[in-house]
């Protein structure tokens, strides 16, 4: 795959309201900087995000997808992000079978003290899939139009 | 160099995380042959972890541990001293090179109740 | 089509410096629906609010989005200045453009074309918006106190005087708790009984406390402000009403070998008991497992001599059904069993006891009157040995607990100051590990008991207990002076871990409320919410909660009584208004939901359904109880069907922000 000089891979970042929401936020507050390509959308918690969700970002022209939720044991809810966990061990053994690359969802436990490395994870993930380069394979073309 | 080296040997051999110790001194306070000994059980955690093995090698405390396996059982932390001890006891065979334990001659001295390493160490001790 | 405005905030430089904020709202007025747009330096300013408020007069605006800070600084500010425009507060979205893109970028092209792209998410998601109501919940104003030691009394008390009624379950025949057990209380060494029992007189006399002594919590449903709770009262064979404590069976019972759990088993009572003089209630209770009337039917002797005819062997349990506003968990804490150390003897031998025995054989009403005496012979002793951290600070691969049980240094000192103030001629030694004493007055106090008392403080640990000849030989080691000390003393005191009460995870499941590990209750915040579970309406009072001395129990349960109060004082709960509702024409009844969530939020029913062939067809369906939904969203994804969806975060909002993202 020929990787364009100048590609800006399209990231959606999934963050739970309480824990990875916040650290967004605390990055923010520190001045910590991450490329602008990841876009967050706030969820209550980590188990609200349905696979689905994750399918369509990447049908819509996602290049990565990347789900944020507190570390276990300190759910807000007390088990959403076991839940989170579960499905996305699943949704990720799915995304191999399509023939997704495995780097290009990837689930995180950001706290909300952890601003640096929300930051930081962004970083690496931004990299990590402008190398992959862009996500042909589930973008439906039909919907650009 | 060789410090860390040797540390790093005995802490390998031995499977030890000496930093889990709580420095309660239970060990020394339950070795039955705390009083023959030179350095004691809890010395020999402490010494690993600053890497001062020499001394520890050089003592004859190491031929004087039992291997009871009292510190072993008791410590609250599992640090398990004595396995350091055997550690370092292993690190002076393996410096000179010898090995008394012929591995022919175990199975006639297995027996079920008796940990596996009391009776490989008593082998390195005596049989010569 | 929703009217939408769009507002742009400078906030000050912080957003303007790196987002060309004139440029966003321009490119957001372009927008399917959008029917205003501007921009303004401080949108949270009572200015800026005034502008919102004013345009979506006079555009008729259905719905505002404010790209701003983050919704977690002034999400709130907004929903009140639009419900104040008269608008529903839900229809308001912010675009976070501060935290998540002005302060984490330099380049203004990219950042402005993200907050553009941040704001168009906004704008879709909220044309999917829709009004949405908090519902209310009223409040039924009594509270129940799961336990009667010094904490659940503190909140009880605490509560009642606010004018609240109050119920406390306590499982033994009277409440008072391990305080009641305690000779004398570090770090003043007054009596525990003296300070402790005018507070259960006080709990006796108040007209607003009901205590269910001898009663356990079978059963608890709903949720905050409405609790349903089933109390079982155990048989006491024993009339209450007519029992007036007199104490006459208990003197005159055959049966003399019923091990006196009060005293930990180290002496005997009868099969019909009071468990102390200053009881409370002070009814008396038959052992059903040692009474000879109940086990074969030949006795009878308590019911001839009680005058007030006050004994029913027939009394059977009882359940009550109660309702409570909210529910305080005051369980406490037990040491450990320490049968497992084998190498401190405590199996073997009867002198080696642990910490709250010998508080018991301290006690001027313990098994010796308060005299100190060995177990096994009666005599005094001359050395005595503690041990500390018997249990506590393990790796927790053991048997024992990882955490620092708290108290133990501190009592530890207590005892053998008092030891040495009573029986100058008796040694006293304390193996120690690390002495921790913060708390006011505690490091004088270890201080005194070393200073004045002449204390032996030997930093190292026993290895070994070995009963010999009548004595037991305490091989340990002397870390400072680095030596193996081995002393024969005449009884050895461990001072034993404490871990919370067993009745207390099935309790926790009850309730719904979380624990760690080591079975404490977890506070909705370390620091910050220390009182209160994370499951709205459980308060956590005492032991349960974390090891704690008596002065932090009831400072604890105080706080724990002020969060009661707080919530009792309130007519009616606004319920959070981003709950979870079912699809009823599409959940087909599979339970999914039900067990995914954490608050039990969601019950089945069987309703009726008019079908398209004009027949009426009961089918079960999912209902969601709005005031217990948190709003997580764990069942929206788990529903099979997808009828499951969640207000404010439904399927479609999410979807639409997925799309304007991504375009």
């Amino acid at each position: 795959m020929q990787i364009e000089e100048k590609f800006e891979p399209t990231i959606v970042a999934f963050c739970c309201n309480w824990c990875s929401y916040a650290g967004a936020d605390l990055s923010g507050t520190n001045r910590l900087q991450y490329p602008a390509n990841v876009k967050i959308i706030r969820v209550p918690c980590s188990c609200r995000v349905n696979p689905m969700f994750i399918l369509r970002a990447f049908q819509r022209g996602a290049d990565g997808v990347i789900l944020c939720g507190c570390h276990p044991g300190d759910c807000h809810y007390t088990t959403g992000n076991y839940y989170a966990r579960r499905r996305m061990t699943l949704l990720f053994s799915m995304l191999d079978f399509l023939g997704i690359e495995r780097e290009r969802t990837r689930l995180e436990w950001v706290s909300a003290a952890e601003g640096a490395k929300f930051a930081a994870t962004m970083n690496d993930f931004v990299e990590t899939v402008t190398r992959l380069g862009k996500n042909r394979r589930l973008e439906d073309l039909r919907c650009n139009k | 160099m060789e410090q860390k080296n040797l540390k790093e040997t005995v802490l390998r051999i031995s499977g030890v995380n000496p930093r889990k110790c709580m420095k309660c001194g239970k060990c020394s306070g339950t070795c039955p042959s705390y009083d023959e000994m030179e350095f004691h059980p809890h010395q020999f955690v402490y010494m690993v972890e600053n890497g001062e093995i020499e001394p520890l090698m050089a003592s004859k405390s190491i031929y004087r541990c039992l291997t009871c396996f009292a510190c072993v059982e008791r410590c609250p932390r599992q640090v398990e001293p004595a396995k350091l001890i055997e550690a370092v006891r292993l690190t002076v065979i393996r410096q000179q090179g010898q090995n008394h334990l012929k591995p022919d001659a175990i199975p006639a001295l297995l027996d079920e109740d008796m940990p596996q390493q009391a009776l490989v160490t008593a082998m390195r001790k005596y049989a010569k | 089509m929703q009217r939408i405005g769009v507002f742009v905030c400078w906030c000050g430089s912080n957003i303007a410096a790196t987002v060309d904020v004139k440029a966003v709202a321009e490119a957001l007025g372009k927008e399917p629906g959008v029917v205003f747009f501007e921009d303004y330096q401080y949108m949270c300013s009572e200015e800026g609010q005034n502008k919102i408020k004013n345009a979506i007069k006079d555009y008729a605006l259905t719905g505002a989005v404010i790209c701003s800070c983050s919704p977690r600084m002034h999400e709130n500010t907004f929903r009140k200045a639009a419900a104040a425009a008269g608008i529903n507060s839900f229809m308001v979205e912010i675009a976070n453009i501060r935290e998540q893109c002005s302060w984490i970028h330099k380049d203004k092209v990219s950042a402005t074309e993200k907050a553009i792209v941040l704001g168009r998410a906004a704008i879709a998601k909220l044309h999917l918006n829709a009004p949405l109501t908090a519902g209310e919940s009223p409040v039924v104003k009594r509270a129940l106190v799961i336990g009667g030691g010094i904490a659940g009394i503190q909140t009880a008390l605490d509560i009642a005087d606010a004018g609240f009624e109050v119920d406390i379950v306590e499982k033994k025949p009277t409440i008072g708790g391990k305080m009641s057990q305690i000779d004398k209380t570090f770090p003043t060494l007054d009596c525990a009984a003296c300070i402790l029992t005018p507070k259960m007189v006080d709990v006796a006399q108040s007209e607003k406390i009901r205590i269910f002594a001898y009663s356990e919590v079978e059963a608890v449903k709903g949720f905050v402000g409405n609790f349903n709770v089933s109390i079982r009262k155990k048989a006491r064979y024993v009339d209450e009403v007519k029992c007036t404590g007199c104490g006459l069976c208990t003197e005159k019972c055959p049966q003399k070998k019923v091990p006196n759990d009060f005293n930990l088993g180290l002496d005997q009572k009868r099969a019909i008991y009071i468990p102390f003089a200053q009881a409370v209630p002070k009814i008396a209770t038959i052992d059903a497992d040692y009474c000879t009337m109940l086990k074969t039917g030949k006795c009878g002797v308590c019911s001839k001599v009680c005058t007030a005819g006050a004994i029913d062997y027939k009394q059977k349990d009882t359940v009550l059904e109660e309702q409570y506003g909210a529910i305080v968990v005051a369980t406490g804490f037990n040491p450990i069993e320490l049968t497992k150390y084998d190498e401190f003897a405590y199996s073997q031998s009867p002198d080696v006891i642990t910490s709250l025995e010998f508080e018991r054989i301290t006690n001027a009403a313990g098994p010796t009157g308060g005299t100190l005496l060995r177990p096994s012979d009666g005599t005094h002793p001359h050395k005595i040995v503690f041990v500390q951290c018997v249990g506590s600070r393990e790796d927790g691969n053991g048997c024992g607990k990882t955490y620092c049980s708290k108290i133990c240094c501190m009592y530890t000192a207590k005892h053998a100051m008092l030891t040495r103030e009573k029986y100058p001629d008796t040694e006293v030694y304390v193996f120690y590990i690390d002495v921790r004493t913060p708390g006011k007055n505690f490091d004088e106090f270890y201080r005194r008991a070393v200073e004045e008392y002449g204390v032996h403080y030997i930093k190292g640990m026993v290895g070994k207990v070995s009963p010999e000849n009548g004595k037991l030989m305490v091989r340990a080691s002397d870390l400072i002076e680095g030596k193996q000390l081995l002393i024969d003393a005449d009884l050895v005191v461990l001072a034993a871990a404490i871990e919370p009460d067993k009745s207390a995870r099935p309790l926790a499941t009850m309730l719904t409320a979380s624990m760690d590990t080591n079975d404490f209750f977890t506070e909705a915040h370390p620091k910050l919410r220390p009182v209160e579970s994370p499951t709205a309406g459980i308060f956590l009072s005492g032991c349960c909660q974390g090891p704690k001395d008596i002065p932090e129990t009831v400072a604890q349960a105080s706080a724990c009584a002020a969060k009661v109060i707080g919530l009792l004082n309130k007519d009616k709960l606004t319920c959070n208004a981003c709950v979870a509702h079912p699809d009823e024409m599409l959940c087909n009844g599979c339970s999914t939901c039900e067990k995914v969530c954490p608050y039990g939020a969601i019950t089945y029913e069987s309703k009726e359904f008019r079908m398209p062939d004009r027949t009426t067809r009961i089918r079960r369906v999912a209902s969601v109880n709005p005031a217990v939904c948190q709003g997580c969203g764990a069942c929206t994804v788990a529903c099979p069907s997808g009828a499951m969806d969640l207000h404010g975060f439904s399927n479609r909002q999410i979807m639409a922000e997925v799309d304007a993202i991504c375009k």
